[in-house]
């Protein structure tokens, strides 16, 4: 037990620290490394949680293809590689109380509803087959329009990115 | 306080005399078919008209002879009552209007007259209308005269009794006015109905106050309300009335008779209405309408009785009218070249003798030449018709279009000499027994200087009705009556005549004139003429008092009884007492009627004095009658035929002669003082007054309003619409597009806008929702 | 473990993400701001999947990935097409509006 919050303590600074450097960094491509990390962090904290599959998919589509879309997009949109300033807007010292007090009305919900409920430590843990009978299952409607929409996503995105 | 009276007859009734309603009902139908149907009849309506005409005169005759049986199913002294019958038609905070007839010896006699004139004309005016372009209209209004003056007669109350007088003066306006293309025929129509409405607020005046006089004492007495004649009458004779209200009542009820029968000073109608056609003439204008004013005063006799104090002294209202229309119009007379018009004057100059009867009391002579009169008079007018009808082609002017007809128109010449002798009062025609009778019976009452005037225009009268016979029927044949060509005498008639119909605007009838002269007339006109004059002669013989009192007839029927009545029941049989022993003979006994309030019951007619009759008196009317006559029948030989050099132009020559005959001719200057003096001072004034009226006052007003208005609006166009209306509308602009610029800059077009304000939205929402749900 | 260490994780991040989207001028960065929001919702699911023992927490996040992929595909390829007619991406410069 104490490995795993140690273990998620370590995890889940790495994942604040990235996710504030994404949003802060002057650099596009160090902004997208950052965001690597903060994914590889989720993917940890799914396998504590676990939730091996998902960390497998997350690790898999999201670092391995979204990732490098973010990375080929940048290169093709020509930011610079290297600092930039400016990467803020007019609206970024908006943003910072917005943040906070959006923080601050979900701690005081999550510490209120939640408190100090622990994690089961007993129950079954849950596998791919559960995971692929509920897909194919109760949510087998949202699977199909899941389909569609990547369909559409693919087919949406030959067309836009195609030189004409 | 009774004598032992006789035990008295219950009087007979009849059929007729209980119908005698349906007399005037009768023409009122006709005159409804005639107006609705007359136009698609085969005789275009004038067979309805004879038809309805002939039915009343059958009905009249069958009351008429019932009446005399229920005279003579009385006795001697009984007084025989009215036979009445009411229907109720409104009742209102218990007064009772009702409708209905009353039917006695005068209501008989005016009856007779009426219908049977009326009958007569309407044959005379198949013939003498052929062709005419209103000829329907003509039947209609003809009908419904009749109707009307009949209806007038049957009345037994005072309200019915103003119903038929005004039907009469719209027929009248109606009938004279009927070749109204002619503007002379138009105004001389407006003419008669204005001077005879003047006098009928009179007859509004007498009604109204007799009815306010009188209605208490006939309801408590009679049950009758104060429109009953009878209730009138018995209250004129009660003694209760107050001297001045009956005096001024019998005034109104008086000037209302001025009018209509064309007394002094409202005669001047009269004339102007020869315009009519001839039949209208001698209907109307002769025989019947005019004396519908006799038969007012001979109706409410008692009220004028007792008005006018008629016994008590030596001249009265009505006597000095009856005078002076006498002898004004007899002047009149001497000056018209108009046959129609010396007829119209001497029409005017014998009801001035009827009235002058009524006024000074001899009731029964006075209604007797109403009776007599009616014959001759319209036998006359009928003549002077047949001759313009069938001589002087349509030309009544004796000077220029007659002459010589007495041997062309036998049966017209006949019929005329018979009449123009009765209407002078020659022995033994009917005038003779009526027109000296009035003039002897007002002497005999104390108004010998009435007697002088009636002896005057007795005179008068003979004299240029001789001028007129002669001018007619003697000497040499002029214009027309020779034969002379049509054309030229279309010219005189259009500029000389102004009373009848101009040729232009006649229609086509049998128009056979151009080829022969004057000729006699159609048995259409002709038949009427010979009746008439068969009665002008015998009519007389009715009431022929010089020879004794079994001959006087009309006296025993007509003429009401004096007497005292107790009416056992409201409207029934009257029994009547008799104070004392009936005498035959004048002077034994005296009812009080007239002179004395009778103790217990009502008195219905007023004792009047009979003169007894002398031959010496006759003698002395027939001797001024021949003297006049001869006068004026070598007058008018030197005159007018031989032309004698001392009397041609002599009224140029002489300057006094001459003002009285430019008196004559303007008719005493009355038409100018009426119409030039009287009606434009009252119509000059008022129209100046109320054109100012219309100027400072009400277009004084307008403006005023405009100007207040135009300041009122300008203010309110400154300061409300410009100021409170725009400013609103404007500031509401404004204010719509401040709220626009501020809220334009939400929709910047930046991306990141939005989602700051997405975000902050719902960092606001969250904070909500976490504090209330806490 | 706590379940509400890993839920405050994710509204850590999920915060993070939001100041990211209003504060960057970068579309592509603004982008990977959604991707942290994403993954911070991911994280929520599989907490509660594992609290609940239910698969449906696990299911959702799938889902979520699989929308968030396609997502990233077509607003690159918006990106590109706005670089291609702009020759920019800051979007700040990406505004028409007058007003």
């Amino acid at each position: 037990m104490v490995a795993q919050n140690i273990g998620f303590a370590i995890i889940a600074a790495a994942m604040v620290v990235g996710a504030l450097r994404v949003v802060t960094t002057t650099n596009v491509v160090h902004a997208a490394l950052w965001l690597v990390v903060v994914l590889s962090g989720a993917a940890a904290q799914y396998i504590l949680l676990a939730a091996e599959f998902i960390a497998v998919t997350q690790v898999l589509v999201y670092i391995g293809a979204v990732m490098v879309l973010f990375l080929f997009g940048t290169m093709l949109t020509r930011s610079r590689i290297g600092t930039d300033s400016g990467l803020n807007n007019s609206y970024a010292k908006l943003g910072i109380p917005v943040a906070m007090v959006l923080f601050a009305a979900m701690s005081l919900a999550l510490a209120d509803s939640f408190g100090t409920e622990e994690l089961p430590t007993d129950s079954s843990l849950i596998n791919t087959q559960q995971i692929s009978d509920q897909i194919f299952g109760p949510y087998l409607l949202p699977f199909w329009a899941l389909s569609f929409v990547l369909l559409a996503a693919v087919i949406g995105a030959i067309v836009l990115a195609r030189k004409d | 306080m009774f004598a032992a009276s006789e035990a008295l007859k219950t009087l007979s009734s009849g059929w007729f005399l209980e119908n005698a309603w349906l007399i005037p009902v009768i023409p009122a139908i006709g005159f409804a078919i005639i107006i609705f149907f007359g136009k698609k009849l085969p005789m275009k309506g004038s067979e309805i008209g004879l038809l309805s005409m002939f039915a009343s005169l059958v009905l009249a005759g069958g009351a008429a002879m019932q009446w005399i049986d229920r005279v003579n199913s009385g006795t001697k002294e009984q007084f025989i009552a009215p036979v009445v019958r009411t229907w109720d038609w409104w009742q209102i905070g218990g007064m009772h209007f009702t409708i209905g007839q009353s039917i006695d010896g005068l209501a008989v006699i005016v009856l007779v007259v009426v219908a049977f004139i009326s009958t007569l004309v309407q044959l005379y005016s198949t013939e003498y209308l052929k062709g005419d372009r209103r000829y329907t209209h003509f039947f209609a209004a003809l009908t419904l005269f009749s109707a009307g003056m009949l209806a007038m007669v049957i009345a037994e109350d005072t309200i019915l009794l103003l119903l038929g007088w005004e039907i009469m003066g719209l027929c009248s306006f109606m009938l004279i006015g009927h070749w109204w293309e002619d503007g002379a025929n138009s105004r001389a129509a407006l003419k008669a109905f204005f001077t005879v409405r003047t006098g009928d607020m009179g007859l509004l005046i007498g009604v109204a106050m007799l009815y306010f006089a009188s209605n208490d004492w006939t309801t408590e007495n009679l049950g009758v309300s104060g429109f009953s004649i009878r209730g009138i009458s018995a209250w004129a004779l009660s003694g209760e009335p107050n001297s001045t209200v009956i005096l001024v009542a019998s005034i109104a009820l008086f000037i209302a008779a001025i009018g209509k029968s064309g007394q002094f000073p409202l005669h001047t109608w009269l004339p102007d209405a020869m315009a009519g056609p001839t039949p209208v003439s001698s209907l109307l204008h002769s025989s019947t309408m005019v004396v519908a004013g006799v038969f007012l005063v001979a109706r409410l006799y008692p009220v004028f009785f007792t008005g006018f104090d008629i016994l008590g002294t030596g001249g009265n209202f009505i006597t000095v009218i009856g005078g002076i229309t006498i002898v004004i119009a007899a002047a009149l007379a001497f000056v018209q070249n108009d046959i129609k018009k010396v007829l119209a004057y001497s029409t005017v100059s014998q009801l001035g003798y009827m009235m002058l009867g009524l006024g000074a009391g001899a009731w029964l002579p006075a209604v007797f030449h109403i009776f007599t009169h009616a014959f001759f008079k319209a036998c006359l007018f009928l003549g002077a018709g047949s001759i313009s009808h069938s001589a002087s082609h349509h030309s009544f002017d004796m000077k220029k279009d007659m002459g010589g007809l007495r041997k062309f128109m036998p049966i017209t010449y006949t019929t005329w000499i018979i009449s123009t002798l009765a209407l002078c009062g020659v022995f033994p025609f009917s005038g003779f027994f009526s027109k000296d009778e009035i003039i002897d019976n007002v002497g005999h009452n104390g108004y010998q200087l009435f007697m002088i005037i009636g002896l005057i225009g007795a005179f008068m009268t003979a004299a240029y009705m001789t001028r007129a016979t002669y001018l007619t029927f003697f000497g040499e044949p002029r214009g027309a009556a020779s034969g002379e060509h049509h054309e030229e005498l279309h010219d005189d008639h259009a500029t000389s005549h102004d009373s009848h119909d101009a040729h232009a605007v006649h229609d086509s009838h049998g128009d056979d004139h151009a080829s022969h002269g004057p000729h006699e007339s159609g048995w259409r006109i002709t038949l009427p003429l010979v009746l008439l004059a068969v009665l002008a002669l015998s009519s007389g013989f009715l009431n022929a008092t010089p020879f004794g009192a079994k001959w006087e007839r009309l006296k025993v029927w007509v003429e009401p009884r004096p007497e005292v009545v107790m009416e056992t029941a409201p409207g029934g049989p009257g029994h009547a007492y008799v104070l004392a022993l009936p005498s035959a003979e004048e002077g034994a006994y005296k009812s009080p009627c007239g002179s004395e309030t009778p103790k217990e019951g009502v008195c219905y007619a007023p004792k009047l004095q009979h003169a007894p009759f002398k031959w010496s008196k006759a003698f002395l009317s027939l001797g001024i009658v021949f003297l006049g006559i001869a006068l004026s029948w070598i007058l008018s030989t030197m005159l007018y035929t031989r032309k004698d050099k001392r009397l041609v132009g002599l009224t140029e020559r002489n300057a006094v002669l001459r003002g009285g005959y430019n008196l004559l001719i303007n008719k005493y200057y009355l038409d100018v003082l009426y119409e030039k003096v009287i009606v434009k001072a009252v119509a000059g004034p008022i129209s100046a007054a109320a054109y100012w009226f219309n100027q400072k006052v009400l277009d004084g007003i307008l403006h005023s309003v405009a100007g207040v208005s135009r300041v009122a609006s300008g203010w309110l166009y400154r300061n409300i619409d410009q100021r409170v209306v725009d400013g609103t509308v404007n500031n509401s602009g404004k204010a719509t597009k401040g709220a626009g610029g501020v809220l334009a800059p939400v929709q910047s077009g930046k991306v990141s806008q939005y989602g700051a304000l997405l975000f902050s939205a719902a960092a606001v929402a969250a904070l909500v929702l976490v504090i209330i749900n806490s | 473990m706590l379940v509400n260490q890993f839920l405050f994780l994710s509204a850590l991040l999920f915060c993070i993400g939001v100041y990211g989207v209003i504060a960057r001028k970068n579309a592509v960065l603004v982008l990977m701001s959604i991707e942290l929001i994403l993954n911070a919702v991911n994280l929520n699911f599989v907490a509660f999947a594992l609290r609940n023992g239910s698969a449906d927490g696990h299911t959702f996040a799938l889902y979520i990935i699989a929308i968030a992929a396609a997502e990233v595909g077509v607003g690159l390829g918006l990106v590109l097409l706005i670089f291609r007619n702009r020759r920019t991406i800051s979007l700040d410069d990406l505004s028409e509006m007058k007003g």
